[in-house]
């Protein structure tokens, strides 16, 4: 019966498929599967806003949208009928295709990593055996399609921005990829799927996830931080920067476009959450094993929304960092610290099991991390800033 | 430790966030259409025609000098002096004015018209809800509009309206004073021209 439960989509799915003719199936599956992502995510990306607004504002001891609908809930609907029905501005010196095809390709691109997302058990669109590259190249789209609505807007703003935002990514890529190495170290493959179904063993009541090494939880966070700057949110939303450059590589965006650039800012979002789940917190499978009654793809939204809630507890929290600041914590933090990071997980594959390979393995990752932070705080030199033009 | 700060905010906000379901004290927001704020009694925004009376038009003390429209900064306020005369609050023949419009989204606030106003005719009001569908005709203010009565002038501003109108009846105290003793000095006189006649034989009377 549990069973019947977690594979109901998968059944629903080979049930509606059984009436294409052969030739069709593979299609008539791949079809229905995007269709169900598309919609899902998108549902996600409306509540997600919603949640957003109404938990900032608490945070800020405010209430948040309360007026459309019993506690503001029809608030999302509201902003989408806007953003419908509001006037489509394209400057007059724009670039009018790129302008257009700018959105077009952020929302495609950042649709696309969910393809090998394991959402459930046997729940994955393209189990393919490189799926984590095929996720990294896809997520590096979005930096083309950014460029692409910065350059092509012909706005001094836009242009900052975007410029902003493709040092910020491709900085903070390098991070990434090198922070979720130590898994694939681990797992010996390149296949989501493969990497899940890793994870998903139990010793005792205990899940063998990869955050829960110490390599692993170094890793997680390293990603968790470098996923906040590649999805531009705060503390590392500089490319949008609304104190300074307006809105950034969308400034001159308006309508049902504008729209679209904050769908894809959120659904890459989801989508690097949902790698981040992959990599190390054991995709859907369960957190104790007596609990793996509940449907797998529950178990993945549960984590999705748990990640969300924390960006966004981050937002509430963390005020936008300064240039220099962004680029310090990329190069010479979060660089070394990957590396060091490589390492750790190297010493743990050799050692044999045990408390001392937990002593060694975590001594290597804390020591670093101190060390680098104080020699980082020391270097720094605290004084009274002197503005060359201002005086 | 790397993070320290970080984790001591996030310990900051998670606090405000449960603690804003928990204690109403947190919240400060005023949901404004249903709840509002309660006004200081010097708030202003812009100026209104005081009424005496019942009767908006009998009663308005305006008595189209033009002073405040000459003095006013932007130039809101558009006066058409009467052709004719009627009375006053004081029962004196004056002018009236025959179009009084403010244009309150040119109006600045500056409560420069009620400092000149030799007639305590114009005031300023403390309804803030204005706005309107027509940007042009529904922010031009006739005579009509801007006419409200001297027992709204009280209750929206108790003390100053109260000085105002003891100053109001003094002056009238002192009008009736004026008249009574004119009045009394014409009965006085006219009696004593009255009383001349018999007095002469009674002047003569010594004689």
């Amino acid at each position: 019966m549990t069973q019947t439960i977690d594979q109901v989509f998968v059944f629903a799915s080979h049930w509606l498929t059984a009436y294409l003719p052969a030739v069709l199936q593979p299609l008539g599956s791949a079809i229905l599967s995007v269709a169900a992502v598309i919609v899902v995510f998108a549902t996600l990306f409306a509540l997600t806003t919603l949640m957003e607004r109404k938990g900032l504002g608490r945070m800020q001891n405010r209430y948040g949208p309360n007026r459309t609908g019993p506690w503001g809930i029809l608030q999302p609907l509201a902003d989408g009928i806007k953003s419908l029905t509001k006037e489509d501005i394209v400057p007059l010196r724009a670039d009018r295709a790129v302008h257009f095809m700018a959105p077009v390709l952020l929302v495609a691109a950042s649709f696309m990593g969910y393809a090998v997302l394991p959402i459930g058990r046997n729940m994955v669109i393209a189990d393919m055996n490189a799926g984590v590259l095929f996720f990294f190249a896809v997520g590096s789209l979005m930096e083309l399609a950014v460029f692409m609505a910065g350059w092509s807007s012909r706005s001094k703003y836009s242009l900052l921005g975007a410029m902003r935002a493709i040092a910020q990514m491709i900085s903070y890529e390098v991070p990434l990829v090198l922070a979720s190495i130590v898994v694939l170290m681990q797992a010996g493959s390149l296949s989501t799927v493969a990497i899940v179904n890793m994870q998903a063993t139990y010793s005792g009541i205990w899940p063998h996830w990869f955050v829960f090494t110490p390599w692993g939880f170094a890793g997680f966070i390293l990603f968790m931080i470098a996923a906040t700057a590649e999805s531009n949110r705060s503390p590392f939303d500089l490319p949008e920067g609304e104190s300074e450059i307006i809105a950034g590589y969308f400034t001159e965006y308006s309508g049902f476009k504008f729209a679209l650039f904050f769908l894809g800012e959120y659904i890459g979002m989801f989508a690097t959450s949902g790698l981040a789940i992959t990599l190390f917190l054991g995709g859907w499978s369960a957190p104790f094993s007596f609990l793996t009654w509940v449907p797998s793809y529950l178990w993945f939204f549960a984590k999705l929304l748990t990640l969300i809630a924390i960006f966004i507890w981050i937002r509430g929290t963390v005020p936008r960092l300064r240039m220099d600041q962004l680029m310090n914590l990329a190069w010479q933090f979060m660089l070394p610290m990957t590396l060091f990071n490589l390492i750790t997980a190297g010493v743990w594959h050799f050692m044999p099991g045990g408390p001392l390979r937990w002593l060694v393995c975590s001594t290597m990752v804390v020591v670093p991390c101190i060390l680098l932070g104080r020699g980082l705080k020391h270097n720094k030199k605290f004084q009274v800033r002197t503005y060359r033009y201002s005086q | 430790v790397v993070g320290e700060g970080i984790l001591k905010g996030m310990a900051e906000t998670a606090r405000n966030f449960f603690g804003s379901y928990v204690s109403k004290d947190r919240l400060t927001t005023v949901q404004y259409p249903e709840q509002r704020e309660p006004q200081i009694e010097a708030t202003r925004d812009f100026p209104f025609l005081v009424y005496d009376g019942a009767d908006w038009q009998q009663g308005l003390r305006c008595v189209a000098c033009q002073i405040c429209e000459k003095e006013c900064p932007p130039k809101c306020i558009f006066i058409e002096k009467s052709k004719d005369k009627k009375p006053d609050a004081f029962g004196k023949a004056q002018f009236y004015p025959a179009t009084f419009n403010i244009d309150i989204s040119v109006c600045m606030s500056c409560q420069i018209c009620v400092e000149v106003c030799p007639f305590d005719a114009i005031k300023m009001d403390v309804d803030y809800r204005l706005s309107s569908h027509d940007r042009f005709g529904g922010l031009l203010h006739d005579k009509q509009r801007l006419a409200k009565s001297n027992q709204y002038y009280n209750a929206i501003h108790p003390t100053e309206a109260a000085a105002v109108d003891a100053q109001r009846a003094e002056e009238q105290a002192k009008l009736d004073a004026k008249a009574k003793a004119a009045a009394d000095a014409k009965v006085a006189a006219e009696v004593s021209r009255a009383q001349k006649p018999p007095a002469q034989p009674a002047t003569g009377e010594p004689q």
